[in-house]
């Protein structure tokens, strides 16, 4: 792998950018792997990077059905943090955030992480006792939080509307400094990159159709371009992680469902910060192009089509009015959806099967594209291993039968 | 938004007037004391979510203020059939 720098950027210059390296390889798969990762999107590219990086394991392949990092992870509206509730959570998600702040530098690739802190805005006293609580447990736990006025969230975002006579006054936030957002491509590119230098084989448009099996145990996956054999096979599906968990005869606590994005025309800069309101549905931040990027709420039916309600954005577009009357104005320019895998807890599964090499890690939901480095680390270690890491073992598969469910739906919920 | 025909109000309303109830066809244990976990587990927290045909139930809270229930193809969102509570949907299998 060539390496990107100042200079790499100079030399190429001089050939008119024509001769940069491709940045992965387009290979024909091989007979068969130690590990096959299903599901090209950050998470299991993360997994394939720390494989080969962390275990050594680089006999590998990420098989996708489209092409890489095209599922929520191209999707979503990049917000990061790590302020979950319960120490489970907390951990898993604070692991993560310290793996972003030095991504760019492991990686050699730069993923646009800008710590930009993130407001989660409480609009009622049961809000704010809720903040309190979460902050006091994040500063537990080691990290970064404060509770914040209203006169201090309007200096962080001049254009936030705290007038006490709004239909949902503000009445105070979480604010955490060293939360905020990333390029979504980036992550997935970057991983890819990395992984692919170390002798993964990423092999694109191969969908995965069925998972053979023998004598309880995983041998290899069926796809649209023929068998492919595998030692271990771990699966990160997203949305359609229970499609692909019947095709080995298990069930998951799963449901899918469209959650929903828009994006506005490129305006001058005018929010530097990520703002985030479970209340009244909305959450918005602005690219560095010049974009507001608006996340809504997800739709309550289950889903598979990649596209929700009209209503839904309609509403999270009034909701957005309402906290910055300026952006009355703006234009939307794209919308669309991705297919979350929600779980009853919110929180995510990152699980040995019942089948002998058999994987899953799922159920991120609403709010997993902050979790992709920490994420791929763990079950990188959980698959190397087959056991566990200590940061995946509380969200294991069998919770959902033992009752220990880990309920992160005030911190997750509807926000990211 | 989808438009929902529901079987009371015999009518297509928005989906708006409408909230979503989970798969339908749940039986509620009969004698939950000897449910094992993995049984209670199932009950609460294990759905079908199938891509394709999908039998759910709705709400229709702005309007007769009852539950029904649908088939939905899940990749379209085609709804296929509403039918009252209690009864079986003619369309069934899993294509989607
Ligand atoms: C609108 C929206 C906004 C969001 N906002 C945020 C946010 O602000 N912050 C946050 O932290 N999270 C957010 N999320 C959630 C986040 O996007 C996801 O949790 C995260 O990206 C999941 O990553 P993944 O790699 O597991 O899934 P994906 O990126 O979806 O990757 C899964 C891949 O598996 C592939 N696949 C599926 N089935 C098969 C098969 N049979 N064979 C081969 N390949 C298959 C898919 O094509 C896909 O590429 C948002 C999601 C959406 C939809
Ligand atoms: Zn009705």
């Amino acid at each position: 792998m060539k390496r990107y720098s100042g200079f790499s950027l100079l030399k190429n210059a001089l050939s008119y950018h024509e001769n940069w390296q491709k940045v992965w390889r387009n290979p024909t798969p091989k007979k068969d792997y130690d590990v096959v990762i299903v599901g090209g999107g950050g998470h299991g590219l993360a997994t394939a990077y720390y494989l080969a990086k962390v275990h050594g394991i680089t006999n590998v392949a990420v098989v996708e059905k489209g092409y890489l990092g095209g599922g929520n992870t191209a999707r979503n509206t990049t917000i990061i943090r790590s302020n979950y509730l319960w120490d489970e959570a907390a951990q898993l998600y604070e692991l993560s955030l310290k793996l972003w702040e030095g991504l760019s530098q492991e990686l050699n690739y730069n993923v646009m992480f800008s710590q930009r802190g993130v407001l989660n805005l409480g609009h009622n006293l049961q809000d704010m006792r809720d903040i309190e609580r979460r902050v006091n447990a994040n500063r537990l736990n080691g990290i970064d939080g404060e509770v914040v006025t209203p006169q201090r969230i309007k200096e962080i975002a001049p254009l936030i509307n705290i007038s006490p006579e709004s239909r949902y006054p503000i009445l105070g936030a979480s604010w955490q400094p060293r939360g905020g957002t990333a390029r979504h491509d980036a992550v997935a590119w970057g991983y890819a990159r990395g992984a692919d230098a170390l002798g993964v084989d990423m092999i694109q448009q191969t969908e995965v159709t069925g998972i053979r099996r023998a004598g309880g145990a995983v041998v290899g996956v069926e796809t649209s371009n023929g068998f492919i054999g595998a030692r271990k096979v771990a699966c990160v599906t997203a949305g359609n992680s229970g499609v692909v968990a019947a095709m080995a005869g298990l069930r998951l606590p799963i449901e899918s469902r469209p959650l929903q994005a828009l994006v506005s025309e490129p305006i001058k800069p005018c929010l530097d910060t990520v703002v985030m309101s479970n209340a009244v549905h909305g959450y918005i931040s602005q690219s560095d192009k010049g974009d507001l990027v608006i996340g809504a709420g997800v739709d309550s039916y289950n889903g598979y089509g990649q596209r929700g309600s009209f209503h839904v954005v309609e509403h999270t577009v009034q909701a957005i009015c309402e906290l910055f009357p300026a952006f009355s104005r703006v234009s939307m320019n794209r919308q669309w959806g991705g297919i979350v895998d929600t779980c009853p807890d919110a929180c995510p599964i990152i699980s040995k099967t019942s089948v002998e090499g058999l994987y899953f890690n799922c159920g991120w939901g609403t709010g997993g594209f902050k979790a992709t480095p920490g994420s791929g680390y763990v079950f990188a270690d959980t698959v190397a291993n087959d056991r566990p890491h200590a940061l995946a073992e509380a969200f294991n598969l069998d919770r959902f039968n033992t009752g220990a469910l880990i309920d992160e739906h005030g911190a997750a919920g509807v926000a990211h | 938004m989808l438009l929902i025909y529901c079987p009371n109000c015999l009518e297509h309303r928005e989906e708006e007037e409408f909230s979503y109830g989970g798969e339908a066809h749940i039986a509620r244990p009969l004698n939950p004391e000897t449910l094992s976990d993995t049984q209670w587990a199932d009950y609460l927290f294990f759905r079908k979510n199938p891509r394709g045909i999908h039998h759910e139930m709705w709400y229709h809270a702005t309007g007769c203020r009852r539950y029904f229930n649908a088939t939905r193809n899940t990749v379209t969102y085609e709804i296929l059939e509403t039918y009252q509570v209690g009864t079986q949907p003619q369309i069934t299998g899993t294509d989607a």
